[in-house]
């Protein structure tokens, strides 16, 4: 098939008793930036380890680009992989580092060379060649990782919560960076996290794992404004679940739905009921959060429940927004932000 | 109790103090005993002997260093011994690289530390118990003759190869453990990312396992080394007519003290030699 990257047909794990990847079927299209998502335990590293062929599947296949590699060692894969903790080897310089897939394939002393300075003046480490990978700090040595696993061009590259040992300042950095250095090299990226934010901010689609099963599979958007499953609605974003008897109340029908804490406006209890195409609560606020740039109230519902509502601080002081602990108020949204949740089968 | 926390107090305001506390003892120890043995037995290999009645005569002299280096037999036995550390080091780290590959990586994680054990378990045994146990294996018609008579071979009966064999298996374990400690912390990842890269499990052998496990190697190797070059007992009961540079000490230290000197310095000054080529591979900082 055309297009293709990674087709993943009921692809099985277990250790032992417990079992890690429990029947997933996936397909990653060609040049897709593509992210698997869930906490840990939820089976994605595992499902990552099995296509990259560290770990060999209990059932099920996999096919790259149309040809079933289930079987294939990992030398025998187009694949190339950016471990968690870089998995630098210690006694090679940097340059050494990068080149070494090269030398393996038998290229030749001057090219390897010139390829691994290139790849290294990609992800700007011109001049950090002669290094040893313990000279380099975290953000640096995740540099290192990703020209190593780049300067062979596989078709496929996979990523295993690459930055997830660096601070936050280097990690929004590095996923702006990841991102440009994908669509310039156009090759497949398959990003493992466990961190919502990144996997929003990355991809083109996202795969959300929960006890070895994919929840829901779509777009960022697709992912956050509909999601599948209550898991992935909780997971992907702040949880903000409306069921039972407050949902029966509020929306007027049974079922769980979903409201996004930033669609939703705190207002004064006397105002703001009976807003056509809204929906409408109130309660108690029970906690207030200062973030800064905005403001998270925490609203014991007199239906019943909890929600969670987010307002910019637009003119709104830490002093302001302390004073609502305690009062009450009216929670508003629009009604196409009420998100029916279809429950697990 | 207030006395103890007093003490306690006054020691942790006062870390000279409770530094100087600790190592006074051990530092007498070695300097007293260690390093002053070794002075002195220094000092007297520039002593000389009455030839006459053995007796010690203190005056300064270079003769026993200058016979050291210019009587041919002396010259063969301190090469002789170097050449059999050497070869027990070879032959120690030959088998040990697989042994210790196998209860690092390969047998089950729940076996290993029996492994492990089950290799340190010679070490228990008396010396003198295991070398006469190898006397009995090498000596005519012992075990080593009886396995290799189907082939229409013989064991190499007592001389410098048995003096070689027994040694290697006595410091072998010196060799493993080592080892088997580099190999069990080697990364799993790094493994899986030279596979990765697109190497198979030869090229990972050769450019990340044994330049990685090298300095452990060289670790085990000042053990067998040393051990082997001052070692004079087993040479004695396996060896034959054999010499090393123990064997010259201990035939000089009755008649002429101050020649056994000169000979004892001469391990020392070899082992030296040895630990700071060693200290170039990273040896020392993996012991």
């Amino acid at each position: 098939m055309e297009g293709i990257a990674i087709r993943l047909r009921d692809l099985r794990k277990s250790f032992g008793e417990t079992t890690a990847v429990a029947g997933v079927d996936l397909e990653i299209r060609d040049g897709e930036f593509f992210s698997m998502l869930g906490p840990s335990g939820s089976g994605k590293t595992t499902v990552l380890r099995m296509i990259a062929g560290f770990e060999s599947p209990t059932g099920g296949t996999i096919e790259l680009a149309g040809q079933d590699v289930t079987g294939l060692a990992p030398f025998e894969r187009d694949v190339h992989t950016v471990f968690q903790d870089y998995a630098l080897f210690p006694h090679m310089t940097v340059e050494q580092n990068v080149a070494y897939g090269l030398k393996v394939r038998g290229v030749p002393k001057s090219e390897r060379l010139a390829r691994a300075r290139q790849a290294l003046a990609e992800v700007r480490l011109e001049g950090y060649g002669a290094r040893r990978p313990a000279q380099l700090s975290g953000g640096q040595r995740q540099r290192v990782a990703l020209a190593r696993a780049l300067v062979g061009r596989p078709r496929l590259l996979l990523l295993d919560e690459p930055l997830g040992a660096l601070d936050l300042k280097l990690r929004e950095q590095m996923q702006v960076e990841l991102k440009a250095l994908q669509r310039e090299v156009g090759i497949t990226f398959v990003f493992v996290t466990h961190d919502q934010e990144e996997a929003l901010t990355m991809s083109d689609r996202i795969a959300v794992f929960d006890q070895g099963r994919i929840q829901q599979v779509g777009t960022p958007a697709e992912v956050y404004e509909r999601p599948a499953t209550p898991f992935v609605a909780s997971f992907v974003g702040t949880s903000n679940l409306l069921a039972g008897e407050a949902a029966e109340r509020i929306v007027g029908t049974t079922g769980t739905y979903s409201i996004r804490p930033e669609k939703i406006r705190v207002l004064k209890d006397s105002e703001g009921a009976g807003e056509p195409d809204h929906e409408s609560a109130a309660g108690t606020v029970a906690e207030v959060v200062y973030l800064g740039d905005s403001t998270r109230f925490l609203v014991d519902l007199d239906a019943g429940g909890r929600l969670t509502a987010l307002q910019q601080n637009l003119e709104t002081s830490a002093e302001d927004v302390a004073a609502y602990r305690g009062s009450r108020v009216r929670l508003r949204w629009h009604r196409r932000h009420t998100v029916h949740v279809p429950d697990p089968r | 109790m207030s006395l103890l926390n007093r003490t306690a107090g006054a020691l942790y305001r006062r870390p000279r103090l409770r530094l100087s506390l600790l190592l006074t003892a051990p530092l007498l120890w070695l300097a007293v005993l260690y390093l002053g043995s070794l002075s002195v037995l220094f000092v007297s290999a520039f002593w000389t002997t009455d030839s006459f009645t053995s007796e010690v005569v203190k005056v300064w002299s270079t003769d026993n260093f200058h016979e050291l280096f210019t009587v041919p037999v002396y010259r063969q036995v301190v090469l002789r011994s170097i050449g059999v550390a050497l070869a027990v080091t070879v032959l120690c780290a030959v088998i040990a690289f697989p042994l210790a590959f196998y209860t690092a990586r390969v047998a089950r994680p729940k076996w290993r530390p029996l492994l492990v054990v089950a290799i340190l378990t010679p070490l228990w045994a008396s010396y003198l118990v295991k070398v006469y146990a190898w006397r009995l294996i090498l000596s005519q018609g012992g075990l080593a003759d009886w396995m290799l008579k189907p082939f229409g071979l013989s064991g190499p009966g007592f001389g410098l190869p048995a003096a070689v064999l027994t040694l290697t298996y006595l410091w072998l374990p010196y060799m493993v453990l080592p080892i088997h400690t580099a190999l069990e912390q080697l990364p799993a990842n790094l493994l899986d990312a030279s596979a990765d890269l697109g190497a198979r499990a030869g090229r990972t052998f050769r450019s990340v396992v044994l330049p990685m496990v090298l300095p452990s190697v060289a670790a085990g190797s000042i053990f067998t080394f040393s051990l082997s070059l001052g070692d004079y007992i087993t040479v004695q009961i396996v060896g034959g007519k054999t010499q090393l540079i123990g064997n010259l000490v201990y035939s000089n230290i009755e008649l002429n003290l101050p020649m056994a000197a000169a000979l004892g310095t001469v391990p020392v000054v070899v082992i030296v030699v040895y630990l700071l080529a060693m200290r170039r591979t990273g040896a020392l900082s993996s012991l």
